[in-house]
């Protein structure tokens, strides 16, 4: 109690200092923006959004909230938002993280900024599906993510002897020949069970492409027999990984293939913030494929924003402009190229992006969009999904019980 | 140390004072505890559910292998931890009370560990233990190329390395209840003893030890409780793995408030953790008064 009426008194203090000051100015609309991007290249990007509302005229207030795949950051929205102190704007994910926000009536919608920007037309339609709920745009999209990615270091494989792959065959092929040479790590992992949860995806998706990750995620359905040679080929990675993986942080993996200590990564295309960030080039020191193959589609991840309710007048206008900064397409094109994502708008500037971006832009063109497994668990079902990924991955359990557990866990 | 001896309007200023400390912990523990159970027994995902499921959290958490698997890495822990801390703490107790030279800076060494923060005390073993990085990587680099010390990566070693850099940290503390009790102890008894010929292991086994039980009750009781919301060191140095090989309940149940939207699981994994500790201290405390009653009136 104390302690929101210390934020309650700090509010009005701050205020009555504002308009003292604002007498004759334009009034600065304060914008406070949750996220948790901060990652070198990741704190790049949203630094780009910050600077143009900066120069748009109003005052951003940055709290960063690191860990945890954003989860405290969530958290910290929930309950702020819980609490009436919520903040301008918040980060999530596509899906299902704000499902319950949004039943509980505590989002603002966007049906003013999306009906005067034309989203309709504007974005693909299956993001548009992703944002829209019961027929009202509650998030604002900013960018597309892959999570199956493949990273290779090109002098290690060259080094090898290896091919270039395109598929996972051919990284396979590829990692044997590295293992061979010896003294590099074939695959670079980070031991933590949501990186395991791509690395199995990754596989999922090169074994039986759309049609098994929808029958998996979306039919919850365990019991194919594409599913369980998925299962057994995802359990043969683990020969070409170190023993140091367990518990390596994502962005330590990709530095061991920016660095040369090791070949392959698999891992969303925030990745390739990291290579930007070392000064390398996309096609000349590192190449990407996508897991599933180069037609496969993408399966819709990335980041939103959405707008808590306020009371005060003066913060609907803000929202209304972050959201339309965000969705422009000068914004689109300055957070993107840092963060390595993919705009959500293809009528944006695209050759100044890098060939593993423009295979991304192929796919939106081409309509290769995916519902995500985001999008189609909650956030329960998917992290009992990934314990038993991981637990399968990390022990002698068996593929049978594996598929037992995983079955279970789909249907939470 | 007669209780009814004391003047009442001392009692009443006592009561006083201690109001708003009675109120806060009722309103903040108990009512804490209460809004808990009441969870536990809602669908709440990630908002409080004001609707009643019965006991589907509790059945749902006792099918979910993840949280059996944490009970039984507690039950673990519990021997490793609260046994070494006990013995370690015993020893170095009884080392100490040998009037050693400098017993200030052995005591300042022993309770160091606990001075630190379990996230830096957690950093440090896990760096040590990372087999790319730390002590093993460090030893073959010299040239001691068999050198293999990778427990945090070792799913069946990862526990006992966490054990570990418990006892290390906890080992202080146990030492300070006991050596204070030991300093409680007549000496009188020592030299009684002595005359009898008996030996100085002997003499603490037999005479010594036995009479510091209530300082072993409440060194267990805080190790107990420090042992079930055993969290940041785990966190720390392996989150929960490799896979679900270092889990403990505390992060089974932050990850489910936190991570996964599922308070209604999160406060039935609770509800859960609190009855064992009450189960396992009640009586300990129970037992404990009994015999400070027992000891006062004695004296």
């Amino acid at each position: 109690m104390t302690m929101t009426m210390n934020i309650r008194m700090k509010q009005v203090a701050a205020a009555a200092l504002i308009s003292f000051g604002a007498i004759g100015a334009a009034q600065a609309q304060k914008a406070e923006v949750i996220h948790w991007w901060t990652s070198g290249g990741e704190a790049a990007a949203i630094k780009e959004f910050a600077t143009m509302y900066t120069k748009a005229g109003g005052t951003w207030v940055d709290t960063p909230i690191a860990g945890g795949g954003g989860a405290q950051a969530r958290t910290v929205m929930a309950n702020r938002t819980m609490g009436g102190d919520a903040p301008t704007a918040a980060q999530y994910n596509y899906g299902k993280q704000y499902e319950e926000i949004i039943k509980e009536g505590l989002l603002n919608d966007l049906d003013d900024v999306a009906k005067k920007g034309n989203w309709d037309k504007l974005l693909p339609e299956k993001i548009r599906n992703a944002v829209k709920v019961n027929g009202k745009y509650f998030a604002v999209p900013v960018n597309l993510h892959n999570e199956n990615w493949v990273w290779f270091n090109k002098a290690v494989l060259a080094k090898a002897g290896a091919k270039e792959p395109t598929n996972m065959d051919e990284m396979f092929a590829a990692m044997d020949k590295v293992k061979a040479a010896g003294g590099v790590v074939p695959l670079a992992l980070g031991g933590q069970g949501w990186q395991e949860g791509i690395t199995f995806r990754g596989v999922l998706l090169a074994t039986g492409g759309q049609d098994l990750y929808l029958k998996t995620f979306k039919d919850k359905d365990a019991s194919t027999p594409g599913f369980r040679k998925a299962v057994e080929t995802f359990k043969k990675l683990k020969g070409y990984v170190d023993p140091g993986s367990p518990g390596r942080d994502w962005n330590l993996a990709t530095g061991m293939v920016i660095e040369g200590k090791a070949a392959f990564q698999m891992m969303g295309d925030w990745a390739k913030g990291e290579f930007v960030n070392a000064g390398k080039t996309a096609g000349k020191e590192y190449g990407c494929f996508m897991a599933g193959g180069p037609k496969m589609p993408y399966a819709i991840g990335g980041d939103v924003f959405v707008f808590p309710k306020q009371k005060s007048a003066d913060s609907a206008a803000a929202q209304k402009k972050l959201a339309e900064m965000m969705i422009s397409p000068e914004g689109q094109v300055a957070f993107n190229n840092k963060k390595g994502s993919i705009p959500i708008r293809t009528d944006v500037d695209t050759s100044k992006m890098d060939i593993c971006a423009q295979a991304g832009v192929q796919a939106i063109k081409e309509n290769r969009l995916l519902q995500s497994d985001n999008e189609l668990l909650s956030p329960d079902a998917k992290g009992a999904f990934e314990d038993a990924v991981s637990k399968y991955w990390n022990s002698s359990q068996s593929a049978d019980d594996a598929i037992k557990s995983m079955a279970v866990a789909l249907k939470r | 140390m007669a209780r009814s001896a004391r003047p009442k309007r001392l009692n009443l200023a006592l009561h006083a004072a201690l109001l708003p400390l009675a109120i806060t912990a009722l309103l903040a523990y108990v009512g804490s505890v209460i809004w808990s159970i009441r969870i536990s027994l809602s669908s709440s995902k990630l908002f409080p559910r004001n609707d009643w499921v019965g006991l589907d959290q509790f059945q749902r958490l006792f099918e979910t292998d993840r949280w059996i698997v944490s009970l039984q890495h507690m039950g673990v822990l519990a021997v490793v931890y609260i046994l070494g801390v006990l013995v370690l703490g015993t020893l170095m107790a009884i080392f100490i009370d040998q009037q050693v030279r400098a017993e200030s800076w052995f005591r300042t060494i022993f309770l160091y560990p606990y001075a630190m923060s379990f996230v830096v005390t957690g950093l440090i073993w896990q760096w040590l233990f990372n087999p790319t990085l730390g002590l093993q990587n460090a030893l073959r680099l010299m040239g001691w190329e068999s050198f293999t010390l990778d427990w945090t990566v070792q799913p069946d070693m990862v526990l006992y390395a966490i054990g570990l850099a418990m006892v290390w940290q906890g080992s202080g503390t146990t030492m300070a209840i006991l050596l204070a009790a030991l300093r409680g102890v007549d000496e009188e008894q020592w030299k009684a003893a002595r005359l009898e010929g008996v030996s100085k292991p002997r003499y603490y086994l037999s005479v010594v030890l036995p009479q510091l039980g209530p300082a072993y009750a409440t060194a267990f009781v805080l190790l107990a409780v420090a042992l079930v919301r055993t969290f940041d060191v785990v966190a720390v140095m392996t989150s929960g793995g490799p896979g679900d090989a270092s889990e403990v309940p505390a992060k089974f149940i932050i990850d489910h408030l936190f991570g996964r939207n599922n308070i209604g699981l999160a406060s039935a994994a609770s509800v859960v953790m609190l009855v064992t500790v009450f189960t396992v201290l009640a009586p300990l405390l129970y037992w404990r008064s009994k015999v400070q009653a027992r000891q006062n009136a004695g004296h």
